[in-house]
């Protein structure tokens, strides 16, 4: 099954770019170049793939992502930046993009990216990987102590999720990972899935405050 | 007043006319000398709008000012004598009319235009007139300076032998000083003025040579490289991207570029980041990075980078693959520095002793700081470096 694929970047040049990287991969049902407009048609089409940049005028990618996650929360959303700004990215994760990948990725990774958002799962790239890494410090008292709603089920990482990222951040694919620590892809996924989602509904309100703070990385 | 001599020296001096004209009201009270500085001054001071006065003249003519000079110094010495023999009354009368007399001698070299050219062919190099491009008023100066200087020292000695000896010993104590202020002050401010000058454009001959030297090590090699690569299209293209950013970062950040290991760079994620950035330009591949958490560095953590650095370029130079991943990790017990490449590998056991990058500048770099290194490398899969080095209380 080819992904149905949505894009959305307000530069022409490289919406151009990702369609001939992207090649027969995935289907591409559709491009906008500005916030309302890409509302207006994802809403329309419906597809199973947005790839979103992350700045753009009137709210960027997380605007986007709000919007049509409100009607429609079956469309997916991963996050293209050249940016890397800690706040941009996990602003975008928190909004509910299934992942982050920095426009440098490779033609072919950035099909395996979407390939992989499509069914379900989160695309972390070494770059994320170390953002969620530094949020979720391993210093308990920083982490919880503050927070008046402290919950070590989401706001904390386990340790074999913290070695999984520690692996992502060295530049390992997932199935490189897998081999590493003896385990299957499907594991992998599942325990970056639930970073994601410990990112997405965690409480800590330092990961604002942190992100903001990392905003000169 | 008279000869509008005390507005001149207002005006030349910056001192208020009225001052200088209580000053010549007091000489003249002194002791009647004020009377003959007064004249002198009359026809050494160039009138205000009257570029070719006789004092201006006169002046130019530094034959005329050493005769004048010379008159002086004779009288004061006949003065000093006269007064030291207690002859007040001769020393009132003396140095005035003396004075009036060289006056006299100046107004007449000035007069004379034929034998003033004829004269300064003549003259030989004068110490006074020698002392710079202000000559001119300097000369001045120390006519009007030693006058008061004389007049201040004459009046001094007399007021040793007269009744009213201690009004008229402030007033030649006073004297003196302003004689010497006449003649030195200027010449003291000017000299404070030229150091600060000087100073100014020798800080200034620095940066330029600062910025030639910059720019002859980056933009004129790089220039010479895009000619001599001319026919390559993308390493010219390389090169000027090199070159635009190491000129950024010099114009905009003020850093040095590529100086990791420079005081510039104060924390390991720069320092990372830093490598990064060098070994993308000079080895044509990119370098991801990613740091977490982040520290001051020291000298251990700097070895750490260096030890890193090497690891990154051999990654770049020798595994053939596009992409390097660096990924730095700070934690309280240590910091961790990983290099990895997806490229050809090789077996670490099978690495010539000769081989300095592993053996020494990574392992025995490390080693010497209290640090690991572990290199895992297979054979068509990429190689990874792993550098340790326990974090020690100092930086902490």
């Amino acid at each position: 099954m080819r992904p149905r694929v949505f894009l959305v970047d307000d530069h022409q040049l490289f919406r151009s770019g990702v369609r001939a990287e992207l090649g027969d991969g995935v289907e591409i049902v559709g491009e906008a170049d500005e916030v309302a407009a890409a509302i207006e048609l994802i809403r329309e089409r419906v597809p199973d793939v947005v790839l979103v940049d992350v700045h753009m005028p009137d709210g960027g990618g997380q605007a986007v992502i709000e919007a049509v996650g409100s009607t429609n929360p079956d469309v997916r959303f991963l996050a293209l930046s050249v940016s890397d700004a800690a706040e941009d990215v996990i602003g975008v994760i928190r909004a509910g993009a299934r992942g982050y990948v920095t426009k440098t990725i490779s033609g072919p990774e950035l099909t395996d990216a979407i390939c992989r958002v499509a069914e379900g799962d989160a695309v972390f790239s070494p770059r994320l990987a170390g953002f969620v890494l530094d949020a979720f410090a391993s210093d308990p008292q920083a982490a919880g102590g503050a927070a008046p709603s402290f919950d070590p089920e989401i706001d904390q990482l386990t340790p074999r999720e913290r070695e999984v990222l520690r692996f992502i951040a060295r530049g390992y694919a997932y199935k490189e990972v897998a081999r590493e620590l003896s385990i299957s892809v499907k594991t992998v996924e599942s325990h970056v899935s639930a970073v994601l989602r410990k990112l997405q509904l965690t409480s800590r309100h330092q990961l604002t405050h942190w992100a903001t703070e990392r905003r000169l990385l | 007043m008279l000869g509008g001599v005390a507005g001149g020296l207002s005006a030349r001096l910056g001192i208020d006319a009225v001052v200088i004209r209580a000053v010549f009201v007091l000489l003249i009270a002194g002791g009647g000398t004020g009377f003959a500085v007064y004249v002198l001054a009359w026809l050494l001071v160039p009138r205000e709008g009257e570029g070719s006065s006789i004092a201006r003249r006169v002046v130019a003519d530094r034959r005329a000012v050493s005769t004048a000079l010379a008159v002086g110094s004779v009288l004061a010495v006949v003065l000093i004598v006269v007064s030291a023999l207690g002859l007040n009354f001769a020393a009132g009368l003396i140095w005035p009319v003396s004075l009036g007399m060289a006056g006299l001698v100046f107004v007449w070299h000035g007069a004379q235009d034929d034998e003033k050219v004829l004269l300064q062919e003549l003259v030989g190099q004068r110490p006074i007139a020698e002392m710079g491009k202000g000559g001119r008023l300097l000369v001045l100066r120390v006519v009007v300076g030693g006058i008061l200087v004389i007049g201040g020292l004459v009046a001094l000695i007399a007021a040793g032998h007269a009744t009213v000896g201690a009004v008229r010993a402030i007033l030649a104590a006073s004297i003196v000083l302003l004689g010497f202020l006449v003649v030195f002050g200027p010449w003291w401010l000017r000299l404070a003025r030229e150091l600060i000058v000087e100073r100014r454009e020798r800080v200034r001959a620095e940066e330029r040579a600062d910025m030639a030297a910059h720019i002859h090590d980056s933009v004129l090699q790089t220039l010479a490289l895009i000619q001599r690569s001319s026919g390559d299209p993308g390493e010219v293209r390389r090169l000027a991207r090199v070159q635009e950013r190491e000129l950024r970062a010099w114009l905009f950040e003020d850093r040095p570029p590529g100086a990791f290991d420079d005081e510039t760079v104060a924390t390991l994620g720069e320092g990372v980041s830093a490598i990064a950035a060098l070994v993308e330009e000079r080895h044509h591949v990119d370098v991801e990075v990613v740091v977490v958490g982040d520290c001051p560095l020291d000298d251990d953590l700097r070895a750490l980078l260096a030890a890193g650095k090497e690891a990154v370029v051999n990654a770049a130079k020798f595994s053939g693959a596009p992409v390097v991943s660096v990924f730095a990790e700070v934690e309280d017990p240590r910091v961790t520095l990983f290099v990895r490449d997806r490229g050809v590998g090789f077996d670490p056991s099978q690495v010539a002793d000769d081989r300095r990058g592993i053996a020494e500048s990574i392992r025995a770099r490390l080693a010497r700081h209290g640090g690991t290194a572990e290199i895992r490398s297979t054979i068509g899969q990429g190689t990874e470096v792993e550098l340790t080095l326990p974090r020690g209380k100092a930086t902490r």
